[in-house]
């Protein structure tokens, strides 16, 4: 009877675990099979455009001034540019609503950042990265239609660029009546075009986001790679009445209109339940981007202090052995990096920025954007945090924001004249603020939510990465939170160790006792 | 008194034995990974064997429950204070002069009162402490019907923190439990009993249960 009851039991577990095993991998080829041949048909496919605007007439002329392509766009989207007049792609600022802040206007106009540091008073330079031609920041320009760049994003003949040093307007070797007839969906390009040269260089600023996704391996972009997906920034960043889904948290605050991957992949998209409920508190990208900067590198700190050395009384620069710049008369130091593992940071999708004119002290380094977030509110997410020092008033304990282009010397334009008094003064009055006179390059960090160069599967992070004791452990330094493998009770682990090996001794010290006792004599 | 070969421990007593000490090592040797202290089966592999054995003791938790309670055997557990300060005696002196155990083991009566205290703690306290912290643990966050749950009367710190601590005295209780089979007639004949199940007792004179049962309770 008893016999018979094992027997029941034991074949009962064998068979519980025999289903749960078959059932677990059963489940397991499906979702594999499943998700990915769906989001490859669903993003890897693309689609012909609806019209040939090469066989359009009002197309085939020739066109003088950028502006007219942007008429006869108009002529035909007759409510398009309305639309991208409302972008902030146009406006250089949105409206957000900043804990502590209340609702605020920012953007490009009115933050600063530890890169070139601010557009205002240059913007002459800064925009060969705006939508519009002829920039100025007057009200006025804002309402000129003309001025609206349909091909800086929509051109597809891959001929299109913006000239260096002329408020938005085309280079001069533009052709522009056949950009005009190769217009299309933004490519890679196009995004790329303003998006990977940000801060002066491919790959500056973002460190995620850099030429080589035009056309890079699985490695390094599971999602742009060019032998895999190929999928085009729009894909992602796709637009509603010309405003673009997803931004970047260097000049944006609320939590909203994101770019996400669980808009494809779902909120549990693992087979493992253990890796789906680690989505509660980790950020997708923590995992699946173990290092950016993976083909080319990016900047890491920019330290304006030593800028102005001149040899000879010209400007220089020196490079490393990657070709990188680490000096610049006109800009100062700076250091680079490739294959970089990102900082982590709690972050809850809101940010604040310092923005013109508020007063800050230099005790610690100036965070120029801080994301918010703690364990109680947000997830663990990759950053880039570009360090640097920059020009700080210390009487009105200001950030300065300075002129510095122009396109000849004696403007005051700190590239050209070297002359920090002088830059400051220029920009500061351009911004509205008052300046003491002095100058000091207090510490300054910006940072970047890593989102972009996503690795394939089997090259995320593993658990041990983070489940670990070892000072290098990926988040060895992100506090308010017990993290298994990482942390452990102090006064427990002590109580543990000395109990056992008390008892240890104990245990050795009866066993002695027995033997010499003549233990064994009693035995035989 | 006659030595007798006598079937000691049942056969799903043996069962459940190993398979405890089985699945009790798996689990001390991937907690203590998981919480750091060493790396042997790598992080991953080992929070699935925890789970894994986790799951399979608690299954035989409830199996042995079921068969203590049709079986009668948990009377075996029930206190008793007599013949506990004979037998603390016998542990810390009279095993060195080759004394007699104090307490006769009887099928009816397997354990001596320092053991059915022990084990009677371990049965009531710290299983429990850890089969519930573990539970509590595991259900922290978990999914059901494509929804992320969770399950946080505690902190997770609070949680692990029992979880710990009774790990501790888990292993502690083991290592002392393995040297006091040791202590038999001879080094291995505990040992040999819970192998094969037999073990050579005196027989005595078989008092019916409910004779016993009152002894224990008029003591």
């Amino acid at each position: 009877m008893k016999k018979n009851l094992v027997i029941i039991i034991g074949l009962n577990i064998v068979l519980a675990l025999a289903i749960r095993w078959a059932y677990n991998v059963e489940l397991s080829m499906n979702r594999q099979e499943s998700m990915s041949e769906v989001l490859k048909k669903k993003y890897g496919q693309k689609s012909l455009p609806a019209t040939d605007h090469s066989k359009f007439e009002i197309l085939q002329k020739k066109f003088d001034t950028p502006q007219a392509v942007t008429q006869a766009c108009i002529s035909c989207h007759t409510e398009r540019h309305k639309e991208v007049m409302e972008s902030n792609h146009w406006n250089w600022e949105r409206e957000e609503y900043i804990e502590g802040r209340g609702v605020t206007y920012l953007g490009k106009s009115n933050l600063l950042n530890n890169y070139c540091i601010g557009a205002s008073s240059n913007e002459q330079a800064c925009a060969k990265c705006h939508i519009g031609y002829d920039f100025e920041s007057t009200p006025n320009f804002y309402k000129k239609e003309e001025n609206v760049d349909c091909l800086v994003c929509h051109d597809n003949s891959g001929e299109y660029m913006k000239g260096g040093g002329l408020a938005g307007l085309p280079a001069g070797t533009v052709d522009l009546g056949a950009s005009a007839r190769h217009v299309g969906n933004p490519t890679k390009e196009s995004c790329g075009s303003c998006h990977f040269y940000s801060g002066g260089g491919n790959n500056v600023k973002h460190g995620d986001l850099e030429e080589a996704q035009t056309d890079c391996s699985r490695e390094v972009d599971v999602h742009m790679a060019s032998q895999g997906v190929d999928m085009s920034c729009v894909d992602c960043h796709s637009a509603d009445k010309h405003n673009i889904k997803g931004k970047l948290y260097s000049v944006s605050s609320a939590n909203k209109n994101r770019a996400e991957c669980q808009t494809c992949h779902g909120e549990l998209p693992h087979e493992s339940e253990a890796l789906n409920t680690h989505t509660a508190k980790v950020a997708c990208q923590t995992c699946h981007i173990p290092s950016y900067a993976k083909a080319n590198a990016t900047k890491m700190s920019w330290d304006w202090s030593t800028a102005g050395k001149l040899k000879d009384g010209k400007p220089y620069s020196e490079d490393d052995s990657l070709g990188n710049h680490t000096y610049m008369s006109i800009k100062g130091s700076f250091t680079w990096a490739k294959n970089v593992t990102p900082e982590y940071v709690w972050f809850n999708g809101t940010a604040d920025h310092y923005v013109l004119g508020d007063k800050v002290d230099t005790l610690k380094a100036i965070k120029l954007n801080e994301l918010f977030g703690s364990y109680s509110d947000g997830k663990i997410m990759p950053v880039k945090v570009h360090r640097g020092r920059q020009p700080y008033d210390p009487v009105n304990k200001t950030l300065i924001q300075p002129f510095t282009y122009a396109k000849e010397k004696g403007k005051g334009a700190y590239w050209k004249d070297f002359d920090w008094q002088k830059a400051s003064e220029i920009g500061m009055k351009e911004v509205g603020l008052p300046f003491s006179g002095e100058v000091t390059f207090p510490k300054t960090e910006m940072y970047w939510p890593v989102n972009h160069m996503v690795s394939p599967a089997d090259k995320s992070l593993s658990c041990a990465d983070c489940h670990t004791n070892s000072p290098t452990g990926r988040l060895a330094n992100l506090k308010g939170f017990y993290l298994p493998g990482r942390d452990g009770h102090s006064g427990v682990d002590f109580f543990g160790k000395w109990l056992l090996i008390l008892s240890c001794i104990g245990l050795v010290g009866h066993a002695g006792l027995r033997i010499l006792s003549g233990l064994k004599s009693k035995q035989a | 008194m006659a030595k007798e070969k006598v079937l000691i421990y049942k056969r799903f007593e043996r069962f459940w034995h190993w398979a405890q000490a089985l699945l009790i090592s798996l689990l001390a040797l991937t907690g203590f990974e998981i919480k750091g202290s060493y790396s042997l089966l790598g992080f991953e592999s080992a929070v699935s064997l925890h789970n894994f054995s986790a799951v399979a003791l608690m299954i035989l938790i409830v199996f042995s429950i079921f068969w203590h309670l049709t079986t009668d055997e948990w009377r075996q557990y029930i206190p008793t204070y007599k013949n506990l300060s004979a037998q603390l005696k016998y542990y810390t002196s009279g095993i060195f002069k080759g004394e007699e155990h104090p307490v006769k083991k009887t099928v009816r009566r397997k354990m001596n009162p320092l053991q059915v205290l022990s084990y009677l703690g371990l049965k009531l306290v710290l299983v429990p402490l850890l089969v519930f912290s573990g539970i509590f643990y595991m259900s922290y966050r978990f999914t059901s019907g494509g929804q992320l749950m969770s399950f946080t009367p505690f902190t997770l710190e609070d949680i692990a923190f029992w979880h710990v601590l009774g790990a501790y005295l888990l292993v502690q209780f083991t290592l002392i439990h393995m040297y006091m089979t040791t202590t038999g007639h001879t080094v291995t004949e505990n040992l040999r009993a819970m192998l094969t199940g037999y073990e050579d007792l005196e027989v005595e004179e078989q008092e019916p249960r409910e004779e016993l049962d009152k002894n224990l309770q008029t003591n």
